[in-house]
């Protein structure tokens, strides 16, 4: 008897993420959800630039490959081309609150009706290993050595909060994927963020709080309760809007 | 049944590219080029067409590639500044081998530079679209109907060539009303886009639209492909015009506005005896390589009449491979050459006889 399969929506190409990364089980949620939602042959995926750059070999349905930080702007592309279909892009962080903020931005305000996977793991992980927009203060990394300086490079960008004062978007919610719990939740949130879309309620953001032992300089054990002690104190998880929904933060 | 109306060329490029089938114009507001945003957000809403205003160039390049994607025609419009920002999404186009349609209406530059006429992106168009190894089929407007009948034909290029096609018109051309026919029964050739994200409807493999290939004699391959199609292009595809060439001595060469001014001057040369003609090229890529070479074993000088500070010149000095002098005419910053000096420039050539 088989108790645990791969879903159908991913395909049979191994992954190339470092031991450890929790990509991996971000694109079992992906996959795991447009299965149950049966909509793999009408959703076209966008992959970013970053460690996910290569997204497009994992997942069975039509991929596009965007230029950094332009994915919610191809996505919109594709999805005025035929509404009918189911229009998700899958993003970092560098990728989508950095060199694509403003197309972030400009996605969630018109409520494009995307769904939106965003991958915040503080790093540039590809490169190997930058500050990113979302590195902590007092982060090390290859570009704050001494460790994040606000007052030279500024703060963290809290991207859910900082979309919730938006008119535009349907939903936003924070999950992370460092416990079976939390990744219970992404799943929901995940799901949600697809069949917001299929209700044509609009502009979907799943933020999930990830892991990057590799570029972290921890075992993936330690980065998983990095994730508890410092990732989320400073980005609490839960919904920051949920339009059609109960307001619930 | 089709009719003469009078339209600016801006609005004619607009009209025209319905009627090639374009359904998704993307756009950001740039001067002069702006009727072109202004009569897509008129007309697409009523013909279930997509209008919209993005955030940025860079937004609407990148709308456009996903459009593109789904193997429908699609367009965006700028002028030279907005190109610029255009030229990020502009290269990822052709490294995925998307079809579509770009407008640029030049203004002077550098920089923000000015908002009058120039040809000053002429390099920009034919030879630095973006990074890497690519090339866009630059297609040179010098008649609001052209500026019309070209749209059509770069759609089709771009659908039979996989590739992008851009309109190089300058801020005279686009805001220059002329009697134009967008002929109703135009016929429009439809491509067969197997390569298109659809869906897979769970019937065939995953289509993937990509330019990224880390293995390098994969891009290698890609690169060759890619210009063994730019080399039949090369062969095929150059347009250009030619205007009493018969017995001239002199060869004018000049595309859109320079074209038409240089056309007058040539006239009145002609007038007072001189043997001047001209050859128009109307793809600036491909130039048109063979009449220019042809030409000169006939002629004595060659005078690339532009409003660059002399782009062209270097296509020109390539094309005729150095056999004879080619001299410029320029004007630039938004300036005009008026005939007198086109004409002063033909008798200068002539040694300043006549």
């Amino acid at each position: 008897m088989i108790v645990f399969d791969k879903p159908k929506a991913l395909t049979d190409a191994p992954l190339h993420y470092c031991p450890g990364c929790t990509h991996g089980i971000i694109h079992r949620l992906v996959a795991e959800a447009i299965d149950e939602l049966g909509i793999e042959g009408k959703t076209i995926g966008v992959a970013p630039v970053g460690c996910s750059v290569m997204a497009y070999d994992y997942f069975s349905c039509d991929m596009v490959e965007a230029a950094h930080g332009r994915a919610p702007a191809v996505a919109t592309g594709i999805k005025r081309s035929d509404p009918s279909n189911i229009v998700f892009t899958y993003q970092g962080d560098g990728d989508l609150a950095s060199i694509g903020t403003a197309e972030t931005v400009h996605a969630a305000t018109r409520n494009e009706n995307i769904t939106v996977i965003f991958v915040n793991n503080a790093i540039y992980g590809m490169t190997g290993g930058q500050m990113a927009p979302t590195s902590l203060p007092g982060q090390v990394t290859q570009t704050s050595p001494y460790g994040r300086d606000t007052k030279l490079c500024g703060f963290p960008v809290r991207v859910c909060e900082m979309l919730s004062e938006l008119e535009g978007p349907e939903y936003l919610e924070r999950v992370a994927v460092n416990n079976v719990k939390n990744i219970k939740k992404a799943k929901a949130a995940i799901k949600k963020a697809f069949e917001n879309q299929i209700n044509g309620k609009g502009f979907s953001l799943v933020e999930v709080v990830s892991t990057c032992p590799t570029n972290w300089g921890m075992t993936p054990k330690d980065a998983l309760k990095w994730v508890d002690d410092n990732m989320i104190p400073y980005y609490p998880l839960g919904v920051y809007k949920d339009r059609s929904g109960k307001e619930e933060k | 049944m089709t009719e003469k109306v009078l339209m600016k060329g801006n609005e004619a490029i607009a009209e025209a590219a319905i009627k090639a089938g374009c359904r998704h114009y993307f756009g950001y507001p740039i001067t002069p080029q702006t009727e072109i945003a202004a009569y897509m957000a008129k007309r697409m809403p009523k013909i279930e067409g997509t209008f919209l205003q993005a955030e940025s160039e860079i937004a609407a390049i990148n709308m456009v590639y996903g459009v593109a994607a789904t193997g429908k025609r699609v367009m965006t419009s700028s002028s030279s500044p907005g190109i610029a920002l255009k030229s990020e999404g502009l290269s990822y186009l052709a490294g995925a081998d998307l079809p579509a349609l770009v407008v640029n209406v030049q203004r002077g530059g550098p920089g923000l530079g000015g908002i009058q006429p120039s040809q000053s992106d002429y390099f920009q168009a034919t030879k630095a679209g973006g990074h890497g190894d690519f090339r866009m089929i630059v297609l040179a407007p010098a008649f609001v109907q052209e500026m019309a009948d070209l749209t059509i034909k770069g759609f089709d290029l771009a659908d039979k060539y996989r590739m992008t096609s851009m309109i190089l018109a300058d801020g005279t051309m686009g805001q220059m009303m002329e009697p134009v026919e967008i002929r109703e029964d135009a016929e429009i050739t439809t491509y067969d886009k197997p390569w298109a994200v659809t869906g897979t409807g769970c019937k065939r493999e995953h289509n993937i639209v990509n330019s990224l290939f880390l293995k390098p004699d994969q891009l290698e391959k890609t690169n060759i492909e890619r210009y063994e199609r730019y080399k039949l292009i090369e062969e095929s595809e150059a347009m250009y015009e030619e205007f009493m060439m018969e017995d001239a001595e002199i060869c004018v060469v000049a595309f859109g506005i320079a074209a038409r001014v240089s056309q007058n001057a040539i006239v009145e040369a002609r007038k007072q005896g001189i043997k001047v003609g001209m050859i128009r090229p109307i793809t600036l890529w491909p130039f048109p390589k063979k009449p220019l070479l042809a030409a000169a074993d006939k002629v004595n000088k060659f005078i690339s009449v532009e409003l660059s500070m002399g782009q062209m010149v270097e296509d020109i000095e390539l094309a005729i491979r150095c056999k004879k002098p080619v001299e410029l005419c320029n004007r630039v910053g938004g300036m005009i050459p008026s005939p007198e000096e086109v004409l002063a420039k033909i008798k200068e050539a002539n040694g300043g006889k006549n």
